[in-house]
């Protein structure tokens, strides 16, 4: 199987700092599902910045859809990050535009024309529970409706890689379970899903979904189940 | 250049635009008023010089000398005999003695023939001034032609002197184009603080809209998306403050070059506007606008490569 996404020895450090991130060495394969656990501070948001390419690493080697992504250049970035959906744990919504237009914003930077995007939006609104709020603009909507968005947001391109962190932190449990059934229905479609948590409770709502621990910037468990990933669930 | 005044509603949207909301139409719209007049000021002296340059480098004078009056009128009008049989020399006019006085009367004053108009030879008399004869000439004459005129009067009138009249002028000609440098100088030092204000602009525009360019950039939106929408702003409002400064600009012009008119002397009066001047006047917004659109590109395209 084709690996999407392979680090190997990864480390990540800001400025003259301790490494954030220290020897991380995993692969991901198409169509799975993981959680990226962790206590506050483990460095799950920074492992995630790498996966979806706003940050750099150290050193280490990191491949994503079989290219070299530390020494891509940057005019073919774009391109790689139009193939990964983020939910920000910031939700980072435009504040000027309205649901609508924050969940259309991917399509529109793809060059999407108007009349091809108006009907998915609208369904991904009506998915998450806001069908009635898309007019509205960031400011006016509860925590939890702004994290819906930025959830539509994030999987409205139907992107290859879905990385989120912590995307059930404001809602309720129902809405996270909607949200995660959510996630599931594209990793069905072959959507690889990384979502970080503090819950570990959401991970038994995913049967089949694997587990990356991450301690002090390394992971707790580098030769367990992530050396030898199972198969994505549809094909187990 | 048309292509980021077409770009869709929603685009424009990412980032707000607020009509002469900020201080930038504004401080465009004075630059532009400076270099509307500082423009007009260069291309008026550019013209000036250049008309009274065409206008004396052919013409000429001869002065008679010669103390004796009867001898200065005999060899005046021997001169002027022979000048007017020489293929250079278009027209020949010999200046009466009253005209004289005239050009001379700034500085020795008025004769009591010239205030009265009864003796109009007055001081002429007891003042041994030359006599003058003003020389059309067919081209403008270069050292050699203008000796071979001297030659062919000094038999005539041994004391006389031919003086191109450009030659009287260059000083103030030489000034004139010093002036019209000056004016086009200040044209480019203009255009340069306009580029810093637009640069700064840009800058706190970038700064401003910092979270909303981060988030399209890690939508995959490219630079070269995100550049276009500061371009369109930033020239929008350039141009926006260019069509101000030049309407007031042009009212300051009108307004200078009526009382100018009113003047009515020598090189002042000649000072004045072509209509391809005007013409370049009206491309100063254009001018200004495209250069706030590539100065706001580059200061874009150059902040964003600092980002991942």
């Amino acid at each position: 199987m084709n690996e999407i996404v392979q680090f190997e020895n990864v480390g990540l450090r800001y400025g003259a700092g301790i490494e954030t991130l220290s020897d991380l060495t995993f692969t991901l394969y198409p169509g799975s599902f993981y959680f990226l656990t962790g206590a506050s501070g483990a460095g799950k948001t920074s492992l995630l910045k790498l996966l979806y390419l706003a940050q750099r690493p150290s050193r280490g080697l990191i491949r994503l859809f079989g290219e070299d992504a530390v020494t891509m250049s940057r005019e073919r970035l774009p391109g790689f990050r139009r193939r990964i959906g983020v939910v920000f744990q910031d939700f980072r919504l435009v504040p000027h535009l309205s649901a609508f237009d924050n969940i259309a914003l991917p399509l529109r930077v793809a060059g999407v024309k108007e009349k091809d995007l108006t009907t998915p939006v609208a369904e991904m609104l009506d998915w998450v529970g806001l069908g009635d709020r898309a007019e509205a603009r960031p400011a006016t909507l509860s925590g939890g409706e702004q994290q819906r968005v930025a959830i539509a947001r994030a999987v409205i391109g139907r992107p290859e890689i879905l990385v989120a962190d912590e995307p059930t932190g404001n809602v309720d449990p129902e809405m996270a379970v909607r949200l995660l059934q959510l996630f599931e229905a594209l990793n069905t479609l072959g959507t690889t899903i990384v979502v970080a948590t503090h819950d570990i409770h959401l991970l038994s709502k995913v049967p089949g979904a694997q587990m990356m621990k991450l301690e002090k910037g390394g992971l707790s468990d580098p030769t367990g189940s992530l050396r030898n990933p199972p198969l994505p669930r549809d094909r187990a | 250049m048309l292509s980021m005044f077409v770009i869709p509603g929603h685009d424009r949207r990412l980032i707000p635009e607020g009509r002469l909301s900020g201080p930038m139409p504004w401080v465009i719209a004075i630059m532009i008023f400076l270099t509307v007049l500082a423009a007009a000021t260069g291309l008026a002296f550019a013209e000036a010089g250049q008309n009274v340059s065409d206008q004396l480098a052919s013409r000429a004078t001869v002065q008679i000398i010669e103390a004796n009056p009867d001898r200065k009128s005999q060899q005046t009008n021997d001169a002027a005999a022979r000048l007017r049989g020489m293929a250079l020399i278009d027209e020949v006019r010999v200046l009466p003695a009253q005209e004289i006085e005239e050009l001379i009367a700034p500085w020795l004053g008025q004769t009591s023939g010239a205030q009265g108009g009864q003796d109009a030879g007055g001081f002429l008399e007891d003042i041994p001034l030359p006599a003058l004869i003003d020389l059309k000439l067919a081209r403008p004459a270069g050292d050699e032609e203008l000796e071979a005129v001297r030659t062919a009067i000094r038999p005539l009138a041994p004391g006389a002197r031919v003086e191109p009249s450009s030659s009287l002028i260059s000083p103030v000609i030489s000034l004139v184009r010093s002036l019209q440098w000056i004016a086009f100088g200040l044209v480019a030092l203009l255009a340069m603080a306009t580029a810093a204000a637009v640069i700064i602009s840009a800058r706190a525009a970038l700064n401003t809209h910092k979270e909303t360019i981060g988030v399209i950039h890690l939508l995959g939106g490219t630079d070269r998306q995100i550049s276009r929408l500061f371009q369109r702003r930033i020239a929008l409002d350039a141009l926006l403050g260019g069509i101000l400064g030049l309407i007031c600009g042009t009212a300051i012009i009108l307004l200078l070059g009526m009382q100018l008119s009113a003047l009515g002397s020598g090189l002042v009066q000649s000072l004045g506007l072509s209509w391809y001047s005007w013409l370049l006047i009206g491309t100063v917004p254009i001018l200004g606008m495209v250069l706030a659109m590539v100065t706001a590109r580059m200061t874009v395209m150059g902040a964003l490569k600092k980002i991942l």
